[in-house]
């Protein structure tokens, strides 16, 4: 009971960081699947997806006034995930949890690196298409 | 290289970018956002909130095909995507409005201060 207040909560939570940042809210449904509800690291993930799909179309609706999403880059990134997606889901279905954690965090922590990299060296945003050999 | 106009990514970044989410999402359960959100920002030449923006559309595609394999597997709990899933519609009506006041260099630090919570977060427990 406690519990499930508890997941609703994180869920408004999820969903505002998803908002924010265009992630799906799955970087928060997992860990809140598998600390709170006590789900394992597979079902967890499995059913974050599902969760993911509400809260990305509403998101998407309520952006599109904006202007800022470009459809037909959408249309190329979602058709080249289709072959990896299902090779990653059955990979999921058969990896051990904690390789999947361990996995998870690296590549968390290595997007979060190379934006603190971006955003210290791109301070002075887009200068004109000066030198091409920066570095 | 193209020159000027801004728009029109490469193909190949766009195809990389969703290769690479659907695996990551497929994997980790996440739509892949964590993924494209800074390859758009670093090889497409998107600002962070059109990043963003046009990430979660992305995830609308990627998370049915988890959702389709996953489903198949037999690995998906309705009731819980339910119960977590709905309120988070709430919340990314709440957090899009946000992001529009929001400066992009903000959203980027923010952005990855969040990976780095939930990476400590997931080794930790």
């Amino acid at each position: 009971m406690g519990a499930d207040v508890a997941v609703m909560v994180f869920g408004v939570f999820a969903g505002a960081v998803s908002g924010l940042f265009g992630v799906g809210g799955g970087v928060l449904f997992v860990p809140t699947l598998t600390l709170i509800v006590g789900m394992s690291e597979l079902h967890a993930q499995a059913t974050s997806l599902l969760a993911i799909i509400p809260v990305a179309v509403l998101g998407t609706w309520r952006e599109r006034a904006t202007g800022r999403v470009d459809f037909r880059d959408v249309a190329v990134i979602g058709v080249a995930s289709v072959g990896t997606a299902i090779i990653g889901s059955l990979l999921a279905d058969v990896a051990p949890e904690r390789v999947l954690r361990v996995g998870f965090a690296l590549v968390l922590l290595w997007t979060a690196w190379r934006i603190f990299r971006g955003v210290r060296r791109g301070d002075r945003e887009v200068a004109p298409a000066a030198a091409s050999g920066d570095d | 290289m193209t020159e000027a106009t801004s728009a029109r990514s490469p193909l190949s970044v766009l195809i990389v970018a969703g290769a690479l989410a659907g695996l990551v999402s497929a994997l980790f359960g996440v739509g892949g956002g964590i993924v494209i959100v800074p390859i758009l920002v670093g090889f497409a030449g998107y600002d962070v909130k059109r990043a963003t923006s046009t990430s979660l559309a992305a995830i609308i595609v990627i998370a049915i095909w988890g959702t389709i394999a996953q489903g198949a597997l037999g690995n998906v709990d309705w009731s819980a995507a339910a119960l977590i899933g709905i309120p988070a519609m709430l919340g990314v009506t709440v957090g899009v409005a946000v992001k529009a006041r929001m400066s992009t260099a903000r959203l980027e630090i923010g952005f990855a201060i969040l990976m780095v919570v939930v990476a400590v977060l997931l080794v930790a427990t």
